[in-house]
């Protein structure tokens, strides 16, 4: 039997959506090579998640055990290397997350298993698959093939490349498996989570955001558009490089590492539109986007662009709004 | 303590109009200017903080043609105390995995107790190569690192989850982690700094000096190969708003006003 291994990715007693998205293209995949679909499940008791996925999947793989409660790339990839031995999957996928990017490479090298990471085009191809990426954040794209004749692959799938898409129930079983670890003391060890400190203003609540991105170039032209936030009565927000270079804190970031926002009307300001931005940003009702390149991704995603130099629009469009308003 | 890092030089794409050359496979890089990858810029930085709290040497490693010395020579500006660069014509078109069995074979010959790089490229983006080399060499790693304290023989980590969210772990040493943006702030380098450096020896190593074969690395060593590139499908794309400032101002308002209730 052709099967592929989905593997569950699940944060505070939370299934991640990516999970979600992988079954759904796991599922369609294994259809269309006639194979079926297997979720491994790695946790403590984790039962309740291995119900939510069975209809879903052909099987769960429930490995259950004290010493899965946190994820730890070191049990992760004994338990795995057990797995995947044993069963031989003919594709594995997984997160190309903060889980997936840290335990996936290890484990594919460990294994000498081809693996290609952050897919966001998986494709049955005489046997083997045909794989799109994106490369220089995300300005292009690239069709890539696996080099190594498998007959086993690994991919990291990047987190909302594929929609997850209701379909039939199918009569799933959960299969446990007796876990691999011992009492053997790791060279890891999982301390506790931290959330990120609350800031000053709550981006998520704003109607009308501002954001900013690598495009305003240094701190000192923070105040241009803060005055433009501040005419339409709107909130600053940003992309992870004003972050990075401490230009505002952390609790204005938009994107995966930061805040998810369903603002009004969100207007970019020199953001290219990397997906890791976009996923916190593509909900909003309205996105006017603003930058000089006119084949930055953020076009892709905006109802309405400017292709401008930033810092010729936005006062024109500051005064423009005070002079309207009064 | 001693620390390894390992740095890639890279187009800077990040505000270029970029186009695809004739060959279908890569990108016209000709106008455009390289530096080091963003992330390996705070990974060095981090080395080097680290050299100047607690002592020892900072080694950078590179795989790349005869450019990335200027990039390697950044580095050795920054603070750096040795340099070495990977070099042979079999190492072209290797993915993530070859570039890591290159940097692994490198490092095996040297003592550490600690390797950084970036958590990815600005180009590939594999974000691969720190993870296979730690798991190469034996050695734990945490990836996506923006916070370290070193205790004595390990190290506190902070990865960067999703959502704002991070997890702390402690790691024995010798280990590799990945660092991802916005842990420090990557010091200022002078031209004249540069200058300073600009007579240092950067060796070059190629495969035979590596004990790897010719088979084992760049395109014959890859997991995987690259077919082709295109630009993405913009989908329906952004309706997109033209004319005089004044006119686009003007339109902004109207959709700030219609959508977002701005009076």
């Amino acid at each position: 039997m052709k099967e592929i291994i989905v593997v569950a990715e699940h944060r505070r007693g939370e299934l991640r959506d990516v999970t979600w998205e992988m079954i759904s293209k796991g599922r369609e995949l294994a259809q269309s090579m006639g194979g079926e679909l297997s979720v491994a499940l790695l946790g403590k008791e984790v039962k309740n998640m291995a119900e939510a996925i069975k209809p879903k999947a052909n099987r769960v793989l429930l490995i259950e055990d004290n010493r899965l409660e946190f994820y730890n790339s070191e049990t992760y990839e004994k338990v795995f290397i057990q797995l995947l031995t044993e069963r031989k999957p003919l594709l594995t996928m997984i997160g190309h997350t903060a889980t997936g990017m840290d335990f996936a490479p290890s484990l594919a090298a460990r294994l000498k298993l081809p693996l290609a990471t952050d897919c966001i085009g998986i494709d049955p191809k005489d046997g083997t698959f045909a794989l799109t990426r994106q490369i220089y954040g995300g300005k292009i794209n690239a069709s890539v093939s696996f080099l190594k004749p498998g007959p086993q692959y690994m991919v990291t799938v990047r987190a909302g490349a594929f929609p997850a898409v209701e379909k039939e129930t199918l009569p799933g079983e959960i299969v446990s498996i007796p876990s691999p670890l011992t009492d053997e003391g790791l060279a890891r060890r999982f301390l506790e989570y931290m959330e990120a400190a609350a800031g000053e203003v709550d981006i998520t609540q704003a109607d009308i955001l501002i954001a900013i991105g690598r495009g305003i170039k240094d701190a000192e032209n923070l105040p241009l558009v803060k005055e433009l936030a501040d005419s339409v009565g709107g909130v600053l927000a940003c992309s992870r490089p004003v972050v990075d270079k401490k230009w505002l804190p952390k609790g204005c970031q938009v994107g995966t590492s930061g805040k998810t926002v369903k603002p009004k009307v969100y207007i970019a300001i020199g953001i290219s539109g990397a997906f890791q931005h976009v996923a916190g940003m593509k909900g909003a009702g309205t996105i006017i986007a603003i930058n000089k390149d006119p084949k930055a991704p953020i076009f892709g995603v905006a109802q309405y662009g400017i292709v401008a130099d930033l810092f010729k629009i936005v006062p024109v469009i500051k005064d423009k709004i005070k002079e309207l308003k009064k | 303590m001693n620390i390894i890092v390992c740095i890639k030089r890279v187009p800077d794409t990040a505000d270029a109009d970029i186009s695809i050359d004739k060959t279908g496979k890569e990108i016209d890089k000709s106008g455009l200017a390289f530096d080091l990858n963003e992330w390996d810029s705070y990974a060095i930085e981090e080395a080097i903080l680290l050299k100047e709290k607690m002592g020892g040497t900072v080694t950078v490693f590179s795989l790349g043609g005869e450019d990335s010395n200027e990039s390697l020579r950044k580095c050795l500006a920054m603070g750096a105390d040795d340099a070495l660069r990977l070099s042979d014509p079999a190492f072209a078109g290797g993915d993530g995995f070859a570039t890591a069995k290159v940097l692994t074979e490198a490092i095996r010959t040297k003592p550490y107790d600690l390797i950084l790089t970036g958590t990815q490229a600005e180009d590939d983006g594999y974000g691969q190569v720190g993870v296979v080399m730690a798991e190469m060499l034996g050695i734990p790693h945490v990836s996506i690192v923006n916070r370290i304290e070193v205790q004595d023989k390990k190290i506190k980590a902070h990865r960067e989850l999703e959502g704002g969210l991070e997890e702390v772990v402690e790691v024995d040493l010798p280990a590799l982690l990945t660092i991802q943006t916005g842990i420090n702030e990557p010091r200022y380098v002078s031209i004249m700094g540069i200058r300073k450096v600009a007579k240092k020896e950067i060796k070059a190593l190629g495969t035979s000096d590596l004990n790897l074969k010719p088979e084992d690395v760049g395109l014959a060593g890859s997991d995987i190969k690259l077919e082709g590139i295109f630009l993405p499908p913009v989908g329906e794309g952004a309706a997109m708003i033209e004319g005089k400032p004044e006119e686009i101002a003007q339109k902004v308002f109207d959709i700030l006003k219609d959508k977002g209730g701005v009076a």
